[in-house]
């Protein structure tokens, strides 16, 4: 048989949801803060911060999505249609927030209205985006190839507290974006949120660390079962360490360090899932090799990726390089 | 009364594909314009074309901005509303819609900064380049997803297992047999689009009295193709009419309103189709030309849907009224282009008035045409998504209710009430003020990035404010 590319996919598609947790991660994060931020000049340095990337980071949610479809189709097929509202309203928010960065400029009459709209959209999108990992995690009702569960299975009291619980963590990681990315006073304020929203995001773990092993037995023998104990207590260790790490890091008033551990704990949080779920794509009912396309098509489409991706990253790479330093309530961007 | 998931997901997929399928409609031939008018400017010098290259650029921005925020929306269709022909279909089509994402994806990173923002910054020869990339990356995209969409009609390529299609021949699938008339006709269509906006643009300007040199430049650019591509594309549309015969009939039937099975048979111009009763009321016919026009020949015969099940036949109306909507428009399209023509040998093109407004009022009607034209071809595909294979009733998320779709659809109507309104004013408002003189002295925007950031805002940033 021919090489299997299933490990080189899973590989692939982990780091493209994995980059765009984190990179719309923060520029939602900044959308939502951006509705506590007073003052006019406060208000544009905090557009100002994310105006470069933020579209360039939300077009990882197409090659999340379409990557999720070409290597995992049974997974898209399953999965989508069973967070249907949630979905919606993302897509939804994210539009509207899209137009409403590029309006708000417009029409200074509707400034509050576009304002109001960009706030909103980052916070519909996030907290969509966390019901939809919650779902996930909670598992599908699955009847052979087909989600035959009800669109409202996800209102149920675990995906809600996910939602609720990614919202502290892109306020987390939007924050320390600001730290990172302004100065004085905006950044004490940055400073202040980043340390509400950490104590959020570890209550957070801490809860979903307890709640999962309850909620399913095999997650509970994943872990807790000998060896497995031993080779896994490293991860919440770590995860605490960094915490404190974190923590210091705002206390002394670090400007890059917060933004880096915020990243670090979403992905101890990214590897705590994948350790919990492994191999499953469907959880608790397909693995992804069940799941995967069919060989061909992964190396058909493995052939362009592996040209055209390494270009976009370096691109990538380099207009944040361009935008580095701090961001200014009037030049530069806009 | 019932909500039907089936038929609501289908309107949602029509009404978000709708909007969606005006901007590339425009953009693609945009771009291909611009890239033109950037060649000329670079061989040339002449500022003639710098200014109007950069007048349309500005408008391309937006369109190119809608256009890629209505786009996110499609490929999770597939799955919130189609998952039974995504678990069947994916393997076969899911490559083909990723390339369209990568390499729009790359070329737009890479080059439509630069053709937006570097006009300052880089050489002519660059930002030709970078205008002739971004051409390229809207005709990648076309080729793409109508690779994609002539698999659905013409299906080639796979072999079926355990109900679901699995690849066998990469060069089949992609060049399925309706593919090349698909391709064609359809970036035909959009450059006829563009080239009437530009025409009619060019004709306002002109009746205002404002940019006369660059407006009769853009007037004379856009009959001096039209000439061309509108003849073109009616022998294209023959052509890609033929095709759908061979292998397609029943869409064929459809399309002619023919219930009977005929030889030789006659053009249906006009009735009124009655699916139930499988009739046309009311029918004008022409005798012969039906067989004229679909074999070239007097007595071919023509089939009939009683040739088929019923539960195979696609419904008439729809493809019936849409056709004869975007023949009749290309029939306009040939009698402007034609009487526009006339009017510069003569010399009167710029005081014929009436002819002026007349680009005005036909200038949006490729828009209509293209809607029609895909209404014609999508419709006609029914009962089936992927022809003769999968039925749409089979395709269908198994988990939505009617009313679930129905919430969902309005939601989709709401927002996109909004959204393209006031980007179709924003567009509005570049074209009133016109092409620019270059202002040299003006600051550099920044560009560094080279992405367009915030295209609304940037185009903005470009015009002079009033």
């Amino acid at each position: 048989m021919a090489l299997d590319l299933v490990p080189l996919w899973t590989i692939l598609l982990g780091l493209a949801v994995f980059y765009y947790v984190v990179f719309d991660g923060f520029d939602l994060g900044v959308g939502m803060l951006y509705g506590l931020v007073r003052g006019d000049a406060a208000r544009a340095t905090v557009m100002n911060s994310i105006a470069p990337v933020w579209d360039g980071n939300e077009t990882w949610l197409i090659f999340g999505g379409i990557g999720l479809l070409a290597a995992f189709p049974l997974a898209f097929a399953i999965i989508i249609p069973a967070v249907y509202f949630p979905i919606l309203m993302m897509l939804l928010a994210l539009v509207f927030r899209g137009v409403a960065f590029e309006f708000r400029f417009k029409h200074p009459a509707l400034r509050t209205f576009w304002d109001a709209a960009f706030c909103g959209g980052s916070l519909v999108a996030t907290f969509a985006q966390g019901v939809v990992l919650g779902a996930f995690i909670q598992g599908f009702n699955v009847d052979g190839r087909h989600f035959v569960g009800t669109s409202f299975d996800w209102f149920a009291p675990f995906p809600l507290a996910i939602g609720l619980a990614l919202m502290f963590g892109y306020g987390l990681l939007g924050a320390c974006w600001l730290v990172l990315k302004t100065e004085g006073e905006l950044q004490d304020w940055a400073r202040r949120a980043a340390a509400i929203c950490l104590v959020a995001v570890l209550a957070a773990i801490a809860a979903v660390s307890i709640w999962t092993p309850l909620a399913h037995p095999e997650i509970a023998r994943r872990w807790f079962s000998w060896p497995n104990i031993a080779f896994l207590s490293p991860v919440p260790v770590v995860t605490a360490l960094i915490a404190l790490g974190e923590w210091e890091a705002l206390r002394r008033r670090h400007e890059l360090t917060p933004f880096l551990g915020a990243i670090a704990l979403f992905l101890m949080s990214f590897i705590g899932i994948a350790i919990s779920l492994w191999p499953m794509i469907v959880p608790y009912r397909y693995t992804l090799w069940e799941a995967a396309s069919a060989e061909s098509t992964q190396a058909f489409l493995l052939i362009g990726t592996l040209f055209l991706l390494p270009v976009i990253l370096m691109y990538t790479a380099w207009s944040y390089w361009v935008f580095r330093g701090k961001a200014s309530s009037t030049a530069g961007y806009h | 009364m019932t909500l039907d998931p089936v038929l609501l997901s289908r309107l949602q997929w029509s009404w978000v594909i709708a909007w969606h399928i005006l901007l590339p409609a425009f953009t693609v031939g945009l771009a291909s314009y611009i890239a033109v008018l950037e060649g000329l400017y670079l061989v040339t010098g002449e500022e003639v074309w710098f200014r109007i290259s950069g007048f349309w650029t500005r408008i391309f921005a937006v369109s190119f901005g809608m256009g890629v925020v209505s786009g996110i929306i499609m490929p999770f269709q597939f799955g919130t509303n189609w998952s039974r022909f995504t678990d069947a279909a994916a393997d076969v089509i899911s490559p083909l819609l990723s390339y369209e994402g990568l390499m729009a994806f790359f070329l737009e990173s890479s080059f439509l900064g630069v053709l937006l923002f570097g006009r300052r910054l880089v050489p002519a020869w660059a930002h030709f380049f970078a205008a002739a990339m971004v051409a390229f990356g809207t005709l990648l995209s076309a080729f793409w997803i109508l690779a994609t969409n002539s698999w659905m009609q013409t299906p080639q390529g796979y072999k079926i297992v355990d109900g679901r299609f699995e690849p066998v021949d990469w060069t089949a699938i992609i060049f399925s047999p309706s593919f090349p008339y698909r391709f064609l006709h359809n970036v035909t269509a959009f450059y006829i689009t563009t080239a009437f906006v530009v025409l009619g643009v060019g004709a306002w300007l002109l009746r205002r009295g404002r940019a006369t040199e660059d407006a009769r430049m853009m007037m004379r650019m856009a009959l001096d193709l039209l000439i061309l591509i509108v003849p073109l594309q009616i022998f294209l549309g023959d052509q890609h009419g033929l095709n759908t015969l061979e292998y397609q009939p029943a869409k064929i039937a459809a399309i002619e309103g023919r219930y009977d099975t005929a030889q030789p048979a006659p053009l249906t111009l006009f009735g009124i189709p009655d699916d139930a009763a499988a009739t046309m009321h009311g029918a004008i016919e022409i005798p012969y030309l039906g067989s004229l026009v679909l074999t070239h020949s007097w007595n071919g015969a023509i089939k009939g849907l009683k040739e088929w099940p019923a539960d195979q036949r696609p419904p008439v109306g729809p493809p019936f009224f849409a056709f004869r909507v975007m023949v009749g428009i290309g029939v306009i399209m040939l009698l402007v282009v034609i009487v526009g023509q006339v009017l510069q040998l003569r010399g009167r093109l710029w005081d014929s008035v009436w002819f002026l407004r007349l680009c005005q009022l036909t200038a949006p009607l490729g828009f209509v045409a293209v809607i029609a034209g895909w209404i014609t071809t999508e419709v006609g595909r029914q009962p089936w998504t992927v022809y003769g294979v999968l039925r749409t009733a089979d395709s269908v998320s198994p988990s939505l209710t009617g009313a679930n779709v129905a919430w969902s659809l309005a939601f989709y109507i709401v927002v996109y009430l909004i959204m393209f309104p006031t980007g179709i004013a924003f567009m509005a408002g570049l074209v009133r003020r016109g092409p620019q003189q270059p202002d040299l002295e003006a600051p550099v925007s920044p560009i560094e990035s080279g992405r367009p950031h915030e295209p609304f805002e940037s185009a903005a940033r470009a015009a002079p404010q009033l």
